[in-house]
């Protein structure tokens, strides 16, 4: 780890990280302050709902949430708050080793006395700065929300955390998934487009198995690693999910170091 | 000793073209030229010895370590200048000269602005907002700011003006005098004649010769064009001609010896326009493909 490296990287993604942290924070604060309509027309939304198509349901986790209950609601806007942070970070992770090389700074940064594993590192632990500033973030402003718009109805706090605590794996896993994936690619051109397939092609697949309610499909994206409806309905992980969620983590981690550590930098033109 | 020892160095990249077979060595204290066309593999070589790439097969030792095995380490006594210079855009020039120097122990701020009054480098603007020629100029300055024992220069004149090209080359002068290496890219050959001691040709990948710079020069031709009433090729038909072509009334050759021989013949023409000149590169390797 080089402290130089690393502070360059905070400072170049921190105008990133305040706009991807706020527009979080409105997204729950501001979808949250429309819990106690739901909570108050508890009956007629349930009604409303029974009548939408199952897949549809299925899709939304509609079928297992309760909208009219605290952690029931928290869980169907968790959701959006999963798919923002898994964009964010599968753009931190694609762009992590692959904007040097676009923009052609590589050759820079790579002829100066440190090693390919002390560059990734480093860069690696800023990236999870940034995306720990975010996670905190979404952890005050979800309790905020709560405190604020829960109204007389209780909700049981340990959940909660456990529902925000998953959010460092969640960002982990479309970090180094990122990386990993624009380490196999000869060259990345725009990261946005990887970052926002990866991020949204994991929630598809997720949501379209919820819809087949096939079991094979579960296993390759985070959004069904950290069901929110799961986590909320149990009060607990659902333990060999995660504990694959973390072996792909570690093992796209494991790859980007040893693809990084022999990669022929391409050169200008 | 050696600096520099390149030991049957190899990159092949799928179908394209890297370096094929390349040895040589460079000693301390010298200005080694590497010259050739564009896409000879100058810059390969440089950036397998950076470590930035890495070789098929063979192998490079720099400062007396294998590039492979110790290439952090090594790159502390190492400046390097690419043939393209790219920095960070939303940077300010003096904050990317800090950050550049903050890979290096000890305090470059001195030496830092000492060099960017040489070079008339700005450096509060953005690099953003630089022409080619002054991000050149930061490349330079980056380059040499930590006091290297090893100067990498890919193409480094190209974009600078007349003026600062001067001034670059007193500066490389200098670093030389104080006993440090130089290894120059260039595929203009007369900078190379007016730096080097020793090239190095290359060409499709592969290391053509290794010589000294004034054997190369002996060795060298003079393109002469003549153009003169009457004039007839049988005029020019002496030892050391070579590819003589009439057109009109202007005759062209290439000539290799004693310069003298070819004035005393113009001396005895009625002269309206003559041109004596340095072939072109892919002139001179016309003669080591012959």
């Amino acid at each position: 780890m080089s402290a130089n490296i690393y502070r360059y990287e905070l400072r170049t993604r921190l105008r990133s990280v305040i706009i991807w942290s706020l527009s979080v924070a409105a997204l729950v604060f501001f979808y949250f302050s429309l819990f106690p309509a739901f909570a108050d027309q508890a009956a007629l939304m349930n009604e409303v709902l029974a009548r939408y198509p199952p897949e549809l349901r299925a899709a939304f986790n509609l079928d297992k949430v309760d909208l009219s209950s605290v952690l029931g609601f928290f869980s169907f806007l968790f959701l959006f708050v999963q798919l923002c942070l898994a964009i964010q970070a599968s753009n931190y992770g694609f762009g992590l080793v692959s904007i040097e090389e676009s923009e052609l700074t590589a050759d820079f940064l790579l002829s100066k006395p440190v090693s390919r594993a002390q560059v990734l590192t480093s860069k690696l632990l800023a990236a999870l700065t940034s995306l720990t500033i975010t996670n905190l973030v979404v952890w005050v402003i979800s309790f905020a929300a709560v405190v604020v718009w829960r109204g007389d109805h209780d909700y049981a706090p340990g959940t909660l955390v456990l529902l925000l605590a998953s959010i460092a794996f969640f960002q982990v896993f479309f970090l180094s998934v990122g990386l990993a994936g624009s380490l196999l690619v000869k060259r990345v051109r725009s990261v946005t487009p990887y970052a926002l397939g990866l991020g949204f092609g994991t929630y598809v697949l997720s949501a379209f198995s919820g819809v087949v309610g096939q079991v094979a499909l579960e296993l390759v994206t985070p959004f069904k690693h950290f069901d929110a409806a799961y986590i909320v309905q149990h009060s607990a992980y659902d333990t060999p999910l995660v504990a694959l969620n973390v072996a792909v983590s570690l093992a796209a981690l494991a790859l980007s170091y040893w693809l990084y550590l022999r990669r022929d930098i391409p050169a200008v033109a | 000793m050696s600096v520099i020892e390149v030991a049957n160095l190899t990159k092949r990249y799928g179908k394209a073209r890297g370096i094929e077979d390349v040895s040589f060595s460079v000693e301390a204290g010298e200005i080694f030229g590497f010259i050739g066309p564009n896409g000879a593999g100058k810059s390969t070589t440089i950036r397998l010895l950076l470590s930035l790439i890495h070789p098929t097969s063979g192998g490079a030792r720099v400062l007396g370590q294998d590039v492979v095995s110790h290439g952090p380490a090594l790159r502390r006594d190492i400046g390097y200048l690419p043939s393209e210079v790219y920095y960070y855009e939303g940077m300010k020039v003096i904050d990317l000269l800090k950050y550049s120097a903050s890979f290096y122990a000890g305090d470059h701020t001195q030496r830092l602005q000492e060099l960017a009054g040489i070079m008339e480098l700005d450096l509060n603007r953005r690099i953003s907002d630089l022409s080619y020629g002054n991000k050149k100029k930061v490349g330079i300055v980056q380059g040499l700011l930590h006091s290297p024992k090893l100067l990498f220069l890919d193409e480094p004149t190209s974009g600078l003006d007349p003026l600062i090209q001067r001034k670059f080359f007193e500066l490389i002068h200098t670093e030389n005098a104080r006993g440090v290496t130089v290894f120059f890219s260039s595929h203009i050959l007369g900078e190379v004649q007016r730096l080097c001691s020793r090239v190095g040709i290359i060409r499709a990948g592969r290391l053509v010769e290794i010589s000294d710079i004034r054997t190369l020069q002996q060795n060298n031709y003079k393109k002469v064009r003549v153009t003169a009433a009457g004039l007839t090729p049988a005029a020019f038909e002496l030892p050391g001609v070579n590819n003589l072509q009439a057109d009109g009334g202007s005759v062209q050759f290439f000539f290799k010896g004693d310069v003298n021989t070819v004035l005393q013949v113009l001396s005895r023409q009625h002269v309206t326009d003559v041109t004596i000149e340095e072939p072109t590169l892919e002139e001179i390797f016309m003669h080591y493909y012959e």
